[in-house]
């Protein structure tokens, strides 16, 4: 009897809260889509902005090396050159580095050491990318400009095949420096992507191998990355990916001339750094803001490629 | 009895021993080496790290002066400081991040509560991490776009919109990561005793989590508060006191970006002095939130 006098309000109660759960779960699901349309309406801008640009010049946009304002003549070829040129140096100049901090951090240091040098490197992840801009600018190209482009020039300079890449005047600014930069700024998105892969190899995996009298390279080699290559490729990805977009630092070292140089010591520009420098002089309606934001939307695409590759590439770490 | 007698008998393994011995050498030395050079990356990483404290400090604390903080921007030779740009920059990034918490908090919690596994969450999540890591200069392209040019000029509000566009994939992350370490069995109880399901979420998942939902609102300020790129086509840059958001608003960031680069030697100063505040501001807020989470975790 006393079951069946309470009944009605515990069924008014879950009326209730089954329609408070409903308006919960339908504001959850539409911040969700809230940010799909975020990201659609970000490309769907870009296009729209750049379409001028590309109907003016066709695909030739893509890889026409002019930049004439003057002649209204524009194409996108040197700063996508600068944009991979860097992003690619800077991941070679990367890696090695981010892998040796990774080895270092997961297999080598003592306990104590690994999270303040971790913190440390992480940190380097925090600083704006403004601050790179300045101390490259004031720090790293004096003294590339005075000691390490001259010695390298005098050094790599008359090799036969690969000299090329080290002639020229020692500017301190250019291709070079931007890619030095950049590779301390995605140093350590690389560096924790290793070290958290790392610490996810199985302990028994390594231990097998400690006792097979392994030393702690060939555990490592052997052992560490055969079984996380996959998340390490998605690492290097994600730096590359943060590398080709990156503005403010690439724009106070690289030089900003528009001319493809042969030489990694030449100045250039990048999608990012043209953006930013030319913005501001371009006129609402130009053709040439058109084809500012034609080259937002190239940047687009080739960052979104290289992002979600390396997603793909970490899913499995994402799952686990 | 023969065969172990052989055994014992063969010569081989005096042989191999010495081989051994070699081989072994030669795979120390290969793992010494290997390991000398990891050590020199590692300290390569932290040098790196102590030249730009180093410079920062040395250039910013011979520039930075009372000045700085009671003047506003002003023309070189004339005695100017960073006010503007400071406020500015503290309006922008506080509002960014107080219009993306809620939107990234939810769109965290649809992930990691409602749709773990389905086609949209995927989804949701891929795109929220593409943002995550997308030239954040694309984002001032798109701001530029939809707020700036239609409703007719550069403005505070535009560079907050920016802003909030970066903070929320971080929050996104921080809150989806947090609400999946909440163990099941605490769900359970709560559904256990009757309690509806958002009831749970936001009276004990998010309380749970909060810990680390704090740390990534302070990772999102300290991220917004160093953007230059975003805010060069948005909010611009203005060089007289302004708190008015539907005007063009100056920023720390884009402010040193215009003086790093003059000509004139009390603007690179003052740029140095602004570069310096920036970068204990972000980095003490990385620290803090760090300690935040370990210890409450």
């Amino acid at each position: 009897m006393a079951s069946v006098s309470a009944t009605p309000p515990r069924a008014a109660s879950r009326r209730g809260s089954s329609l408070g759960d409903k308006v919960f779960a339908l504001v959850c699901q539409a911040a969700g889509i809230f940010v799909l349309i975020l990201l659609g309406a970000l490309i769907i801008e870009l296009l729209i902005a750049g379409l001028p640009a590309f109907r003016a010049f066709g695909l030739a946009f893509v890889t026409s090396t002019d930049w004439d304002p003057v002649k209204e003549l524009f194409g996108a070829g040197v700063s996508i050159y600068g944009t991979i040129v860097t992003a690619i140096l800077a991941i070679i100049l990367a890696v090695p580095l981010a892998f040796g901090v990774a080895f270092f951090l997961t297999e080598l240091a003592p306990p104590w050491m690994r999270r303040p040098v971790g913190t440390a490197v992480e940190l380097l992840a925090a600083v704006p990318s403004i601050i790179y801009g300045m101390w490259g600018f004031f720090v790293i190209a004096p003294a590339f400009a005075q000691h390490v482009q001259p010695f390298i020039i005098d050094t790599f300079g008359e090799l036969p095949l690969i000299g090329f890449l080290f002639q020229g005047p020692p500017f301190g600014t250019g291709l070079f420096t931007a890619a030095f930069i950049l590779a301390i700024m995605v140093l350590p998105f690389i560096a924790a992507t290793m070290r958290d892969v790392f610490e996810q190899v199985p302990p028994v995996y390594k231990e097998s191998a400690y006792g097979l009298g392994a030393t702690n390279w060939e555990v490592m080699k052997g052992v560490v990355i055969p079984y996380t290559r996959i998340s390490v490729v998605g690492g290097i990805m994600l730096g590359l990916g943060r590398a080709l977009g990156e503005t403010m630092a690439v724009t106070f070292v690289i030089g900003n001339a528009n001319r493809i140089s042969t030489s990694l010591f030449g100045p250039g520009n990048t999608i990012a750094s043209l953006v930013a420098l030319e913005f501001g002089e371009s006129e609402i309606g130009s053709l040439k803001l058109a084809s500012l934001l034609a080259l937002g939307f190239i940047l687009f695409v080739l960052s979104f490629v290289v992002l979600a590759t390396s997603r793909y590439l970490l899913r499995s770490r994402l799952k686990v | 009895m023969s065969l172990a007698l052989s055994s014992m008998s063969h010569p081989g393994p005096r042989k191999d021993v010495a081989t051994a011995a070699r081989l072994g050498a030669s795979r120390k030395r290969t793992d010494r080496i290997i390991r000398t050079l990891c050590l020199a990356a590692t300290i390569i990483g932290l040098v790196l790290l102590a030249s730009i404290l180093i410079t920062l400090f040395y250039r910013g604390f011979e520039a930075m002066s009372l000045r700085v903080f009671t003047h506003v921007t002003a023309a070189p030779g004339s005695e100017g400081g960073l006010l503007n740009a400071i406020v500015g920059s503290l309006i922008q990034s506080l509002i960014g991040t107080a219009i993306g918490t809620p939107i990234g908090m939810l769109v965290g919690t649809y992930l990691a509560e409602y749709a773990k596994d389905s086609w949209l969450g995927n989804a949701v999540r891929f795109v929220s991490d593409i943002l995550l890591s997308a030239p954040s200069i694309l984002i001032g392209l798109f701001v530029y776009q939809i707020l700036v040019l239609p409703f007719g000029g550069f403005s505070g509000w535009a560079g907050i919109a920016a802003l909030a566009i970066i903070v929320i994939p971080i929050v996104v992350r921080t809150t989806e990561d947090m609400l999946q370490l909440i163990p099941n069995t605490l769900r359970e109880a709560v559904v256990g005793l009757g309690a509806p399901k958002w009831k749970m979420i936001v009276l004990i998942c998010w309380r749970a989590a909060i810990a680390g939902i704090i740390t990534g609102i302070l990772l999102a300020v300290a991220r917004v508060a160093g953007e230059t790129a975003p805010l060069l086509f948005t909010s611009l840059g203005n060089n007289a006191w302004s708190t008015d958001l539907s005007k063009p608003m100056s920023s720390l960031p884009v402010t040193i970006y215009a003086f790093a680069g003059s000509p004139f030697e009390d603007w690179i100063a003052l740029a140095w002095a602004g570069a310096l505040l920036i970068t204990l501001g972000v980095l003490s807020l990385n620290i803090l939130a760090r300690t935040l989470l370990r210890s409450r975790i």
